[in-house]
């Protein structure tokens, strides 16, 4: 499967859950398959979906589900100790995990490789961190939400993306409307 | 009262209560401030743009944020300032030390402090510049000011500010 083929299967699980989508490709098939005001796209500013979704997640109740990728959390590496060692009962960070860099033509990134992005959030302190095949993604993120406890997703699948339009909806706009889905 | 009790106090005053930091042995008074308060949520960051995306999160679910960091942070964080604080029109108080100013005793500190202003400038961002004790008595209301217009605000407090390095 690749990431829209994923994102398709489980939009009926993010559809009533605040969800921070990853730059690009990802955000841009996320709003095609099911635009809800509970979705935050980001436009610009890669690697930084898993820091916007941990502060959401510090700062009210509800359950947080990143969509994050490989490559962005490569370009952040940072972030997984701030997890590590903050992770709050509400937040999943779900890595899509395709091995390339989708919105820039898929070229390969280091967990195609030698790189193993579990293992790295683990050595970082992340207590519950799992691997999962791209078909299992809806019962592995169901599990994590009804577990209650904080979890990082690493979803294997291949590469490749879905032609989808480029998100028009003004930043404000976008950000307006979550801020109102937050505080709902 | 000390400034960093004092700074601290304008935050818990002006509702903000997630904070994240870099170090900065300049700050290191204020950001022991702000672990000791039970009104603050502190939360270290490993970089600026990092903390950037923790503070934007924060915003979002309803908490007023800051970050702390220095002044070689502004050449680290353009984007993110361009392309989500100001892009999603997000409040950011950002208190930086200013490096590389009168007293500084590190010659490599200067070569991104002649930058810092031009920088920010650059980028529309409102910035003051502490320079003397008494110019911590607008920070309240330069607190105020960035969550009546939803920007990031630069407070740059150099080294004559704080009384020099301490060491010198």
């Amino acid at each position: 499967m690749i990431r829209s083929e994923i994102l398709k299967d489980i939009a009926p699980i993010l559809r009533d859950q605040l969800v921070v989508c990853n730059i690009g490709i990802p955000s841009q098939e996320l709003h095609a398959i099911d635009d809800q005001p509970t979705n935050f796209y980001m436009l610009g500013t890669m690697g930084l979906a898993s820091s916007i979704g941990l502060g959401l997640a510090l700062s009210q109740p509800k359950p947080v589900i990143v969509i994050d990728g490989d490559g962005s959390v490569l370009t952040n590496l940072g972030t997984l100790p701030t997890i590590g060692n903050n992770c709050p009962p509400n937040y999943i960070l779900m890595i899509i995990d395709n091995g390339s860099y989708g919105s820039t033509g898929d070229q390969p990134t280091y967990t195609g490789a030698k790189t193993d992005l579990a293992g790295m959030a683990r050595a970082a302190g992340c207590d519950n961190v799992i691997e999962v095949q791209d078909v299992d993604t809806g019962a592995a993120l169901q599990e994590a939400l009804d577990s209650g406890k904080g979890t990082v997703m690493v979803v294997k699948c291949d590469s490749g993306n879905a032609k989808m339009p480029v998100i028009t909806m003004d930043p404000v706009v976008i950000r307006d409307r979550f801020m109102k889905a937050v505080a709902s | 009262m000390s400034i960093s009790k004092k700074l601290v106090d304008d935050f818990v005053a002006n509702d903000v209560s997630f904070i994240t930091t870099v170090p900065c042995k300049q700050l290191a008074g204020v950001i022991d401030e702000v672990e000791a308060r039970p009104e603050i949520f502190h939360i270290p960051s490993n970089k600026e743009d990092e903390g950037m995306g923790l503070c934007a999160g924060a915003w979002m679910g309803g908490k007023r944020p800051a970050i702390i960091m220095q002044n070689t942070a502004i050449g680290v964080t353009i984007n993110t300032l361009a392309t989500l604080i100001q892009y999603y029109r997000m409040p950011l108080p950002m208190l930086i030390s200013f490096r590389g100013e009168l007293r500084e005793p590190v010659a490599c500190q200067v070569e991104m402090a002649v930058h810092t202003k031009a920088l920010l400038n650059q980028l529309n961002i409102p910035t003051y510049h502490f320079h003397r004790e008494s110019d911590a008595s607008e920070f309240d209301q330069i607190l105020k000011y960035t969550f009546m217009c939803n920007k990031p605000v630069a407070i740059l407090t150099d080294a004559s500010f704080w009384g020099g390095y301490g060491d010198q």
